[in-house]
């Protein structure tokens, strides 16, 4: 076999051996449980291998497929950062989970590699059908792992929360694809931006949509709170580093497409430096960690989308990956406490650092990382996304610069249960979600170590020898690079930012705690009156249109009883009428026969008489 | 080798019901196997199938019959009639599986079916007018005994309505059918004749009314908002396999007409009236959607996703018809996706209605609200649904995705405002994650205790059929070789 062959055999199986395992284990059910663990780690493994492989090699497939365009994967340099990164998170998340998730774990583990092969053909995908076939796939795993305790109602719902507003944003891809056939540039991701003036448009406005709802950006960020009450592996991997990354990682890949149409780059610009500061505001209003953290997800994908809109693509991606890698640790050190002390609010974990040094260190890290304090990775990879910002406009760079100091401050908020002492107070509020085991075993911290080496050392991407070669493979040499002054400012002012909220306090803003009323908003502006609306269409299609063709076979059924009376009545009766007078006439006729001759006599004489007078008459 | 096909059925009902002594185990079993022989033959005739050239048919035959009135035993298939051959095959023999378990009269309930395959098998072969109306009644005739005669709650009420509703459609077509007629010089019912002379291609009013009767006679049995409200006390009172049979193959009788009759011997009438058979497929999108979204009762939810996924069909043809601002490349995408969506959805509302079958077995109860964590007592068949459910709200990964995609694409493409039917993509999500929640998730309770889960014959009939939806979705390539050919002749005919 030709070596091409075998790396375009490498890229097929990256996608069909963790869907076909995962969709066994996912069938086989409890059965299966035992071996669960081992096969998808087997699994996870190889596709890392896998990863790195197609990686290096870039290779590139192509299958038909449907409306004329192909199934065509490739790896180039943006693909190829991205999918071994997502592929290693995936490796240390189910790690964490063999020793975290106890119970139906064939069909976690089947629902996660299913993720996985979804996300592994997210990130390949060169033409919509499979870039679309995987972005939907992500959201149905998403529904069935967030609703993975589904005796807890309230979880399935989230669940379906999520699904449906990532659906409704992804109604968006479906629009572009018909846009793209009309504009004449066929499906294929890299002829978009070739598509007529109009419906380029209408192609930029749909992937943007798309990418906005799976990224959690505003106005769509409220599902990302909802998708919580999914278990924290679940939430390290899906909610911080894969599916919402992957809305990022869209825009990055369709920068060009934004960058053609004027209008849809700066509007990516504002829409991801807001999400950014209001989520940022969303979070230090939180007091429940992983809420906190799911609102510093949605605003650090803003700085992702900030980047894709400014064109600053080596930039955004580096923030990306490093991202993943701080966001999937401490979901999974938030998972470790909840599963130790059976909470997850702040207030209740305050020092909950200092009980299990790994744990508490590798949290610290993280949370500096997320702080974007130097050296550590979202430091210098946020910068490279700013001084883009400010080259574009001053407003933009202000506001990016306001939500670069939230990150500290929420980071703050964070670095008090890392490193507080623990009080009375806290410890009273252990065990109120679940009975806490009071251990983290040896497969929760290994993968916590190996994700705060990534929080610590993935800022290299962003600086000059490894940030210059990266630009470089993107083609993204045209944004600006952060220059010794900004990294050390921005660096002072995180640290600024945190010495201050650690010392004097946060006040959290009101507003900002109900994720800024926007689920609220959506069910009564969207969800109420539609479920009036389907109960009202139900009601009329039963009391009116149902109503009416029974109505018709009503009047029918009069119509029939009134021709049956006019049967009877009418017609009938004539008939009889007929044969009635025709037995009178017959009765009229006999009157002459009396039997009597000399009235016969008479008879014969009259006619007779009558005879002679016509004969005259005539004659 | 077709008209075997066809007639198979027919064969072994007769047998079925003259034999003197037959025991009910042995008259299920001749049943399934007659049924799987007859999809065997089926299997067979797809892989010899080479897509014959645009107007051309394959496997033809053609016998004299009723010259006077220009009507002969004219049968053959292309690449829109040979899949839906298949799906009748396929559905047929899932619903004798799924009949290893009747107890009340298997012996006719078999023969019946067995008739009302070959209606089914006959219509889609047919090539003459008359031999497609004909088809078209017998089936009526025969689903009317169906649900008379197995089904429950006011199933004779329910009977007669569906009858008399879709028998008045059928008296509508007819009368298009001999306005067809009239109009061809000479006077002849063949399909594939009308369809190369196009006879009212001059006479754009008379074609209007021509195309109106035909189009209310196949909206009836679509259906089409608002000549839909006979399929919801059918569904509802049929049996499983008589629901699953209704929704998987005669609602295709219907659309199939569309594809058949009207697009390619009406072309100008069709564009002429392209924006109303848009708006009537829209609407019956959207409301078929949000009516479901409101039903309390399983049955009666899935019959009106039924008129949602119909509504789909509808927008694509109507789109197909609009020739302004696109060419015919993405017209015949439009047309493919429909004609994969008759398949799809006829493999995966007949898998529901099967399932929502073994509910009321179980419980003797539609009602969802009565239900709760049915995933406990019933794992397999909580995931046989929870697949069946997201394959019928058109995720990726299952046959619905490929036709929705392809409706979507080619219809937003030469129609942007169809676009307004995507609602109907998010409508139907909700309501299958709304029947998910309440009747598989949250605490045991109600009707579901007890529940027993899956038997063999359940799941090895529903299991096949959701199996092929899951291989369509991922290599859809076998199936739309077949259909792609036949798509683009139909896009060429209404262009004439």
């Amino acid at each position: 076999m030709s070596s091409a062959t075998t790396t375009d055999a490498a890229l097929w199986l990256l996608v069909v051996l963790p869907a076909g395992v995962g969709a066994g284990l996912c069938i086989a059910g409890r059965p299966a449980s035992r071996l669960a663990v081992p096969v998808s780690l087997a699994t996870a493994a190889i596709s890392v291998l896998l990863a790195v492989a197609v990686a290096v090699v870039r290779p590139s497939v192509s299958a038909p497929f449907m409306a004329g365009t192909p199934f065509a994967l490739a790896v180039d340099p943006l693909s190829a950062l991205v999918v071994p990164t997502v592929a290693a998170v995936t490796m240390l998340v189910l790690v964490f989970s063999a020793g975290h998730v106890t119970s139906a774990r064939a069909r976690f583990h089947g629902l996660m590699l299913l993720f996985l092969a979804a996300v592994m053909l997210t990130a390949t995908a060169t033409t919509l059908p499979p870039l679309l076939l995987a972005w939907e796939v992500m959201g149905a795993t998403s529904y069935a792992l967030i609703g993975f305790g589904w005796r807890e109602v309230h979880k399935v719902e989230a669940g379906a929360a999520a699904f449906l507003t990532t659906r409704a944003a992804d109604l968006g891809l479906y629009i572009a694809a018909g846009a793209a056939l009309a504009g004449g540039a066929g499906l294929a991701l890299a002829d978009l931006p070739d598509a007529s003036p109009g419906w380029r448009d209408v192609v930029a406005a749909g992937v943007l949509v798309a990418a906005l709802g799976k990224a959690a950006q505003l106005p769509f960020s409220f599902w990302l709170s909802r998708a919580m009450e999914g278990p924290s592996p679940v939430s390290a991997l899906l909610h911080s580093a894969a599916m919402v990354a992957m809305g990022g990682y869209l825009l990055l890949r369709a920068e060009p497409l934004l960058d053609a149409t004027g209008w849809a780059a700066g509007a990516a610009a504002w829409a991801g430096a807001l999400t950014a500061l209001l989520l940022g505001a969303v979070a230090v209003a939180q007091s429940d960690l992983k809420q906190l953290l799911a609102a510093s997800t949605a605003a650090q994908l803003g700085f992702v989308v900030l980047g894709a809109g400014l064109g600053a693509v080596a930039g955004g991606s580096a923030h990306l990956v490093a991202h993943a890698a701080t966001k999937a640790l401490l979901f999974l050190v938030a998972g470790a406490w909840l599963a130790a002390l059976g909470t997850k609010r702040l207030s209740a974990l305050r020092g909950a650092g200092r009980r299990w040094p790994v744990v508490g260190v590798t949290a610290g890290i993280g949370t500096l990382a997320l702080a974007g304090v130097a050296p550590m990775s979202l430091w210098a990879t946020k910068d490279e996304v700013l001084v883009a910002a400010r080259e574009e406009s001053s407003v933009l760079y202000v506001v990016s610069l306001a939500a670069a100091a939230l990150s500290s401050a929420y980071a703050a908020k964070v670095l008090l249960v890392v490193r507080g002492r623990p009080t009375t107070e806290a410890e009273a509020g252990y065990d109120t979600e679940v009975q806490g085991t009071r251990r983290v075993g040896r497969p929760e911290q290994a993968p916590l170590v190996v994700l705060a080496a990534g929080a610590l050392l993935l800022g290299l991407l962003a600086l000059p020898p490894v940030s210059h070669t990266l630009r470089q493979a993107l083609g993204d040499t045209a944004s600006p690079t952060a220059g010794a002054a900004e990294l050390v400012g921005s660096a002072l002012l995180a640290l600024a930012v945190l010495v201050a909220a650690l010392r004097w306090g946060l006040p959290g803003p009101v507003w900002a705690a109900a994720w800024l009323g926007l689920e609220s908003a959506v069910d009564a502006v969207v969800v109420r009156p539609t479920l009036r609306l389907a109960d009202s269409t139900a009601r009329f299609d039963d009391r009116v249109l149902d109503r009416a063709v029974t109505g018709c076979a009503v009047l029918g059924e009069r119509a029939a009883r009134r021709a049956a009376v006019v049967d009877v009545r009418r017609i009938d009766a004539a008939v009889e009428a007929v044969a009635s007078g025709a037995r009178r006439l017959g009765r009229l006729a006999r009157l002459p026969q009396t039997g009597q001759l000399h009235e016969y006599y008479v008879q014969t004489a009259a006619v007779l008489a009558a005879g002679v007078v016509l004969l005259v008459v005539l004659g | 080798m077709l008209s075997l096909v066809v007639f198979l059925p027919l064969a072994a009902a007769v047998v079925l019901v003259a034999v003197p002594r037959l025991s009910d185990v042995a008259a299920r079993w001749a049943w399934v196997v007659v049924t799987l022989l007859d999809l065997a033959l089926v299997a067979g005739m797809w892989l010899a199938y080479e897509a014959p050239p645009p107007g051309g048919v394959a496997f033809e035959q053609h016998v004299e019959w009723m010259p006077g009135i220009g009507s002969s035993y004219h049968v053959g298939v292309d690449g829109l009639s040979m899949p839906l051959l298949a799906l009748t095959a396929v559905v047929f023999a899932g619903c004798a599986v799924f009949a290893l378990r009747e107890q009340d009269r298997p012996r006719l309930q078999a023969a019946l079916f067995l008739f009302l395959q070959t209606s089914s098998l006959g219509l889609f072969a047919a090539l003459d007018l008359i031999v497609f109306f004909v088809f078209f009644d017998l089936s009526i005739v025969g689903m009317y005994f169906v649900i008379a005669g197995w089904g429950r709650g006011d199933a004779a009420r329910s009977a007669l309505k569906f009858f008399l509703y879709t028998f008045l459609g059928s008296l509508a077509l007819l009368l298009g059918f001999i306005g067809l007629y009239v109009a061809a010089e000479p006077h002849t019912f063949d399909m594939v004749e009308l369809a190369r002379s196009t006879p009212l291609a001059d006479a754009p009013a008379a074609g209007g009314l021509v195309l109106a009767a035909i189009l209310v006679g196949l909206a009836v049995k679509t259906p089409a908002v608002p000549f839909h409200t006979w399929l919801p006390p059918a569904h509802t009172d049929a049996p499983a396999v008589g629901s699953a049979v209704l929704a998987g193959v005669l609602l295709k009788m219907g659309t199939y007409g569309f594809v058949r009759i009207a697009m390619p011997m009406l072309p100008g009438a069709w564009r002429d009236w392209a924006w109303v058979i848009i708006a009537v497929g829209v609407v019956s999108v959207v409301y078929g959607a949000l009516v479901a979204l409101a039903q309390t009762d399983l049955k009666r939810m899935i019959a009106y996703t039924s008129v949602n996924h119909m509504g789909y069909v509808i927008v694509a043809v109507g789109a197909a018809g609009v020739l302004a601002g696109s060419d015919a490349q993405v017209r015949a995408v439009a047309v493919s996706g429909a004609v994969t969506q008759m398949v799809s959805h006829g493999l995966i509302t007949g898998a529901l209605f099967l399932l929502a079958g073994v509910v009321h077995d179980r419980a003797g109860s539609y009602d969802m609200a009565a239900f709760g964590g049915l995933a406990g007592p019933a794992p397999r068949f909580a995931t046989l649904f929870a697949v069946g459910a997201f394959a019928s709200l058109g995720l990726p990964g299952f046959s619905g995705f490929i036709a929705e995609f392809q409706i979507f694409t080619g219809s937003i493409a030469a129609v942007p405002v169809t676009a307004v039917a995507l609602v109907g993509i998010l409508l139907t999500a909700a309501l299958f994650l709304r029947a998910l929640q309440r009747v598989f998730t949250g605490t045991t309770r109600g009707l579901s205790v007890g529940f027993g889960d899956v038997r063999p014959a359940e799941l090895w009939s529903v299991g096949p059929l959701l199996l092929l939806v899951l291989a369509v979705g991922v290599l859809p390539r076998p199936l739309l070789d077949v259909i792609e050919p036949g798509a683009r002749a139909v896009v060429d005919m209404v262009g004439r």
